[in-house]
């Protein structure tokens, strides 16, 4: 176990168990008007002792936005991440155990999402159920749902040759025993990788479709709408988008070196 | 040899330690080893996996730093072509970068990859002659030619403008020691260099090696953990056990009088082909120190006790698997591989058929087509009175309670994930066998049949040795009682004296249990102490099929003469290196979609002795 008590999983689970936290804390301490709040007088301030973080185009507190906004970047992303996982991995499984028909299907129809860029399927699907919180869970969700397949199916057919597997089956281990209990857990390790790189995308993704109007409507705050509404200022107040970009480098930050030290505790190998 | 003494030896190594460092601290690679080597003489380091002779090898090459060792200690005196000694362990890189290729010449075990994919042969060899000898384009591909020609290579010309995929293993090998003697180096290092080659591939291979050392008086420092192969090429040996040389002597000397006792151990776990003539029943493998001659006397009592009449289990007649060969925007199959062709043979209660041929004979698809893991064409496939290519899926994932298997790898037939208890336990829980407390206590009496302890119910796989792996994917065969195993190369990726102990445990198994196997192997040495019966496979079909002492003491196919001949003996008083053998290659098994093979039709030679007619 000693073995992952080093710096670097301390400080990757330090700072993820920070931005929940305050996620979750925030709302129930800091009054949601905080966040929403207009200084006319105090448009654009530096950072100072008024302002911890400084103020915006509309002299909202930077500081309270972003703590204010955690909540809603992080729901966002680890929903869509988690339903991509939800919907791939099966779709992936699927296509790369049992191969054939199934797998042509299943491919052509990811092949043909995967031509389609990221963020303008999100947009589109998000533009036809109608921009609101679930809506665009469901939109990021599904857009990213065809580089998890890929991946999943690569690695099942990597896993399926190898001879354990033939083992099991010389056996009379049948195929949901086999997908459950060989397949799944030798493919999690870059399934695991895959998601937290997926999460900060989906951050970012999230932000796209705020721009756009798509995605969080104002004057609710969420890091993706406090970096693209900063796009106009960066010039005269930097701050404004370094305070969301940082908490989102952070938390990606933490996310992956999380991720790594996940992928070492599950691994018997690394014990 | 011994009147070379007092000529300065080319290369003398002494006491060199290195070490590597990791994330846990320095760990030692090898330590106090001394050897040296006279021109026109081999020296074979003989040695277990991590005894540290490829470490060794390295070391000499300089090479070894690039894995992220280092030269702790010690010098490698190599004399130059003026007779000054230069201590390569403090050489620069500049320096170094001169004597690799030029005056020591390298192979590597994998032909497969120590070949450049994007290049022609041509471009290969070349470039070591213009940037060491600063030959031009010309003078280079001319002796290009030479080295081609050298190394018998048929259509030296042709072969210049292939690329590296185009080529058989032994060609590619071939052309690995044609890049390595292309600037005539007086030291050639080869680090295992026929271990991934099929047995007459290596025949000829080691027979290269050693005309070229007489030739042109080189000295050669072979790497190899095959006593067999020691006793065919070496002048002297240098035998290494965890990183240290524990004993260097004359071929001879070593074979006949070996002072260690790590020495005569593995010398007696080397099975030498042409030991077994004139003994009935298969023998356990010899191994010093262990439990036992009692328990060797009980065998071959049981063995050899007159069996009632032998009793098929297993009758295969006719099988045949072919693989699609997909090509075209359609992917539509445009020829078959022809696995395995007309394959008939009958398996006894309690015996064991060894299936022997080279790589891609087709010996692995006939054992998996047996169990349905791949679906044969045709044939039938009979066992204990059922025929198993009639079953629908749940029939046959129930037939399979009779018929289990060993595979090849140790590594990569046990799940990472997965606990040894739970990996033995499985098949029990798929046909409900046993629950509980009663499923706890069968798999620990698994654990304690193939001589595992209990400790390791709780582990994972790679906290233990691929011998110890190997164990637990019997424990796991042998799970469901099964009648019949199907032994895929079980033994040939463990060391020797782990080899016999496992090939033991086999033996043991089957005669308290009365299983039979199928013993499927490209060791002819191995199959001729083990098996009962022997079926020699080439290209998809059995050319020779009869009692092992039958057709291994009386080959009649020219195909089994050819391979018996091939097979190194660990003996260096039966020298087989002949110059220059050449087998006949094997054909490719591919054939377009619609080509009808003929029928394989037998000549009975002798009573149960078959053999493949044309």
């Amino acid at each position: 176990m000693k073995r992952f008590l080093s710096a670097k999983s301390l400080f990757g689970l330090g700072l993820v168990v920070l931005f929940v936290l305050i996620a979750v804390i925030a709302p129930l301490a800091v009054p949601a008007d905080y966040a929403t709040k207009m200084v006319m007088t105090a448009r654009l301030h530096p950072p100072s002792f008024d302002h911890l973080l400084g103020t915006d185009q509309l002299g909202r507190d930077l500081f309270y936005r972003v703590i204010l906004g955690a909540r809603t970047s992080i729901m966002i992303a680890a929903a869509a991440v988690v339903m991509s996982v939800v919907i791939g991995l099966p779709l992936g499984m699927i296509a790369g155990y049992y191969g054939g028909v199934a797998d042509n299907v299943l491919m052509r129809l990811v092949d043909t999402l995967l031509s389609f860029p990221a963020l303008l399927l999100a947009l589109t699907i998000s533009a036809v159920l109608g921009p609101n919180l679930h809506n665009t869970i469901i939109a990021i969700g599904v857009a990213f749902t065809p580089y998890l397949a890929r991946i999943i199916r690569g690695e099942v057919l990597r896993v399926a040759q190898m001879p354990y597997v033939e083992a099991a089956r010389a056996a009379g281990t049948t195929d949901l025993q086999m997908m459950v209990r060989h397949v799944l857990p030798n493919i999690m390790p870059p399934v695991i990788v895959q998601a937290t790189i997926s999460l900060a995308f989906a951050i970012l993704a999230e932000a796209g479709l705020s721009f756009l109007g798509l995605g969080t409507q104002p004057p609710s705050a969420s890091w993706g709408l406090m970096i693209q509404a900063s796009r106009d200022y960066l010039d005269v107040a930097p701050w404004t988008a370094l305070v969301p970009g940082a908490a989102v480098a952070l938390m990606v930050l933490g996310l992956n070196m999380f991720g790594d030290v996940l992928r070492d505790v599950l691994d018997p190998r690394t014990k | 040899m011994r009147a070379d003494m007092q000529v300065a030896p080319l290369l003398s190594v002494d006491k060199l330690r290195v070490e590597f460092d990791t994330g846990g601290g320095k760990v030692v690679g090898v330590e106090d080893v001394s050897f040296s080597i006279w021109a026109g003489e081999t020296l074979c380091v003989v040695g277990e996996s991590g005894s540290g002779k490829s470490v060794t090898a390295l070391s000499v090459m300089r090479l070894v730093e690039f894995g992220g060792g280092r030269i702790a200690q010690g010098r490698l005196n190599f004399a130059r072509p003026d007779g000054a000694a230069i201590d390569l362990a403090g050489t620069g890189p500049a320096l170094m970068r001169q004597l690799r290729g030029n005056e020591i010449g390298m192979i590597f075990q994998e032909p497969m990859t120590s070949l450049n994919p994007v290049f022609t042969i041509e471009r290969q060899l070349t470039d070591g002659l213009r940037i060491h000898k600063g030959l031009t384009a010309e003078a280079a591909r001319a002796k290009a030619l030479d080295l081609l020609k050298s190394v018998r290579i048929a259509e030296p010309e042709r072969m210049l403008r292939r690329y590296p995929h185009e080529l058989s293993g032994g060609m590619r090998q071939r052309v690995v020691i044609a890049m390595a003697m292309a600037c005539e180096p007086r030291l050639l290092i080869a680090d295992e260099p026929t271990t991934a080659l099929d047995v007459t591939i290596q025949a000829e291979i080691l027979a290269l090696i050693d005309r070229l050392k007489r030739e042109n008086n080189m000295a050669v420092l072979f790497i190899t953990h095959d006593m067999a192969v020691v006793a065919q090429m070496a002048d002297r040996v240098a035998v290494m056990y965890r990183g240290k040389i524990i004993e260097t002597g004359p071929v001879a000397e070593i074979f006949e009088n070996p002072r260690e006792d790590y020495t005569k151990a593995l010398l007696a776990a080397v099975p030498k082909l042409g030991e077994m003539r004139g003994r009935a029943a298969p023998e356990r493998m010899r191994i010093i120190g262990d439990e036992t001659a009692r328990a060797d006397a009980a065998l071959a009592e049981r063995s050899a006790a007159p069996k009632a009449k032998p009793k098929p289990l297993l009758e295969v007649k006719h099988l045949t698997t072919r693989f699609p060969v997909k090509g075209g925007v359609f992917r539509r199959t445009v020829a078959q591989v022809h696995a395995v062709e007309d394959v008939s043979f009958t398996l006894n209660v309690g015996e064991t058929l060894a299936l022997v041929g080279e790589s891609g004979c087709g010996k692995s698809s006939c054992g998996r087509s047996i169990l349905r893991l791949i679906e044969p064409q045709s044939g039938d496939i009979w066992i204990g009175g059922r025929e198993i290519r009639a079953l629908d899926r749940h029939e046959l994932r129930r037939a399979r309670r009779d018929m289990q298997m060993v595979f090849q790898d140790p590594f990569a037939s046990l799940n990472p994930y997965r606990r040894l208890a739970d990996q033995v336990a499985e098949p029990m829980q798929n046909f409900g066998l046993a629950t509980g407390r009663e499923l706890q206590d069968r798999v620990a009496e698994l654990f304690d049949r193939v001589r595992l302890p209990r400790s390791f119910l709780r582990r994972f796989p790679h906290e233990l040795s691929g011998g110890q792996r190997q164990r637990v994917a019997i424990a796991r065969a042998l799970a469901v009682n099964p009648k019949l195993i199907i032994a895929d190369e079980a033994v040939s990726a463990l060391d020797v004296s782990v080899q016999a102990q496992v090939l033991n445990l086999m033996m043991e198994l089957q005669a308290d249990l009365g299983l039979s196997y199928l013993f499927i192997s490209h060791d002819i040495a191995v199959v001729e102490r083990v098996s009962h019966m022997v079926g020699v496979m080439y290209l998809g079909r059995i050319v020779e099929l009869g009692p092992r002492a039958a057709v291994l003491e009386n080959p009649r196919h020219s195909y089994t003469q050819a391979l018996i001949s091939a097979v190194p003996v660990a003996d260096p008083r039966q020298k087989r290196l002949r110059d220059d053998l050449t087998f006949k290659p094997i054909p490719s098994p591919v054939h377009p979609v619609g080509y009808r093979p003929s029928a394989s039709l037998y000549d009975e030679v002798a009573p149960g002795h078959f053999v493949l007619q044309g």
